[in-house]
């Protein structure tokens, strides 16, 4: 192990780090957005988009992220759609992302209490109000831990964006290893990197997720 | 003779393809209290829950104030804003304090302006004597107090008929006489028109203008009520109150 190594690579870690933390909050903003349509969709049985919707959160979840990205890499360009590769990341990171994301609130959403709904109902609101003041808030509160696991992930699946050459932090620590032969040291400084964003990221989520629980607000 | 309230005739509900009530009519005045008594299963609940559309039913007609209720979502969703009710579980709305429970559906639902409601809802939780706990969350209180700020609650819409199922049922015992008494003032200050689902035989007899005794989805007994607790006319019922200890 030498210290000289790891100095060496930092600057150049450094930038695979902000990539990797721009690309994962991009993509999990936008993963959080879609989900949230996509179960208001769900939830309100829209119709034809209730129907797409659902095919689409199979198809994503039922695919490797690996196989998307091939797809939008390799594949779009074939018929005259030619992407980045980081917009290629991205598009991908929220196809996915989108229908976790959207999975995870149509659960929250469903486990709202029957007795909530009632209470609703029998202050003579309507559905929009229902949903509005009853279910959206208690289900976003009871999605918070499929959130939390979905974020997490989300970020871990960042490293597959090498397959697509973009210099996040895994695709950049394979290259030095395969440049220099120095595994110890740049495996080393990978994992703390992650470890960075990732250990932030959980005490927050957890925070948070304390906070709301079981739909209380407020302290 | 007084307005009549409520009216129901003939009405029978199914679960699937199992009769949970059977051709059930009866009819409630203004002011008037009518108490659902029977064994647990009777189909009270049931029953109850009919009257204001939370579940629907295969046949017969309900006439609110001479006025035959169309069984549409829409109607009904009117229509609840003039029918309160509070339930067994008394859980209020977890994400918003006592005050915006209250204020909740009048504002909301009704348009009412914000400022009338308030007071009127200060006024109300004075009268149950939880005018300190306006800006508390619902699990800052007893389950005692949450059910009197779910009947302001419910009051606040301004109902002409109140429904209440078995709502000191998961109450602690020290809890069940400070709600029964909210439910007691409502009929002899306010007069309100109720229809009351309880396992509390005293609070019964006392309150009852009429009872009806239902067991296994029949109405058994439809009697003024004094008389229901001193000469139950069928057996089935003087052996439910027998097994009340009463
Ligand atoms: N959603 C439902 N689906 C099918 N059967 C139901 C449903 N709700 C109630 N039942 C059945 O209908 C019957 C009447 O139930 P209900 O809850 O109205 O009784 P209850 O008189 O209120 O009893 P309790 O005193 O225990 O509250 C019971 O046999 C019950 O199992
Ligand atoms: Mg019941």
């Amino acid at each position: 192990m030498s210290w000289q190594i790891i100095t060496q690579s930092l600057p150049i870690f450094l930038k695979a780090f902000e990539l990797t933390l721009w690309l994962s909050a991009v993509g999990i903003i936008c993963s959080i957005i879609v989900g949230i349509l996509c179960s208001l969709v769900q939830y309100f049985k829209v119709p034809v988009l209730h129907q797409i919707i659902t095919a689409y959160v199979e198809l994503a979840r039922n695919t490797p992220l690996l196989i998307q990205l091939f797809f939008l890499y390799y594949a779009f360009p074939v018929i005259g759609l030619k992407m980045s590769a980081q917009v290629c990341g991205i598009i991908g990171l929220v196809f996915l992302g989108g229908a976790y994301m959207a999975e995870g609130f149509t659960g929250g959403f469903a486990g709202v209490n029957s007795s909530q709904i009632d209470d609703g109902k029998a202050l003579g609101m309507n559905n929009l109000q229902l949903a509005r003041y009853v279910v959206f808030p208690q289900g976003f509160a009871l999605s918070m831990p499929a959130l939390t696991a979905n974020v997490i992930f989300l970020i871990k699946e960042t490293s597959i964006f090498s397959v697509i050459a973009i210099p996040e932090l895994t695709n950049t620590a394979l290259d030095l290893i395969g440049m220099y032969y120095r595994s110890n040291e740049y495996l080393l400084v990978l994992v703390i990197a992650y470890a960075i964003i990732l250990i932030p990221v959980i005490l927050l989520l957890n925070y948070l997720e304390r906070k709301v629980r079981y739909g209380t607000f407020g302290d | 003779m007084t307005k009549e309230v409520l009216r129901v005739e003939h009405l029978n509900k199914f679960y699937g393809d199992w009769q949970a009530l059977h051709d059930i009519s009866f009819t409630l005045h203004q002011g008037e209290v009518l108490t659902l008594l029977g064994p647990s299963g009777s189909g009270k609940s049931t029953l109850i829950r009919c009257l204001n559309g939370l579940e629907d039913f295969k046949s017969g007609a309900i006439y609110f104030k001479g006025q035959k209720v169309e069984t549409n979502s829409k109607n009904w969703q009117e229509l609840r804003q003039k029918i309160g009710m509070v339930f067994q579980s008394y859980d209020l709305f977890p994400n918003f304090t006592v005050l915006e429970n209250i204020l909740l559906a009048p504002v909301k639902v009704q348009k009412r302006p914000e400022e009338e409601v308030k007071t009127e809802a200060l006024r109300l939780l004075k009268r149950v004597g939880l005018e300190k706990y306006v800006n508390s969350y619902p699990r800052e209180l007893s389950g005692g107090q949450k059910q009197r700020i779910a009947i302001v609650r419910a009051l606040a819409m301004h109902p002409e008929i109140m429904l209440f199922d078995e709502v000191t049922a998961s109450l602690d015992p020290e809890m069940v006489r400070g709600v029964l008494q909210i439910v007691t003032d409502l009929s002899q200050v306010d007069h309100m028109t109720m229809i009351i689902v309880t396992h509390e035989m005293n609070f019964a007899r006392q309150i009852a203008d009429q009872v009806l005794f239902l067991e296994n989805g029949k109405i058994l007994e439809n009697t003024p009520g004094e008389e229901f607790f001193k000469h139950p006319k069928t057996n089935r019922a003087r052996g439910f109150l027998t097994s009340m200890d009463f």
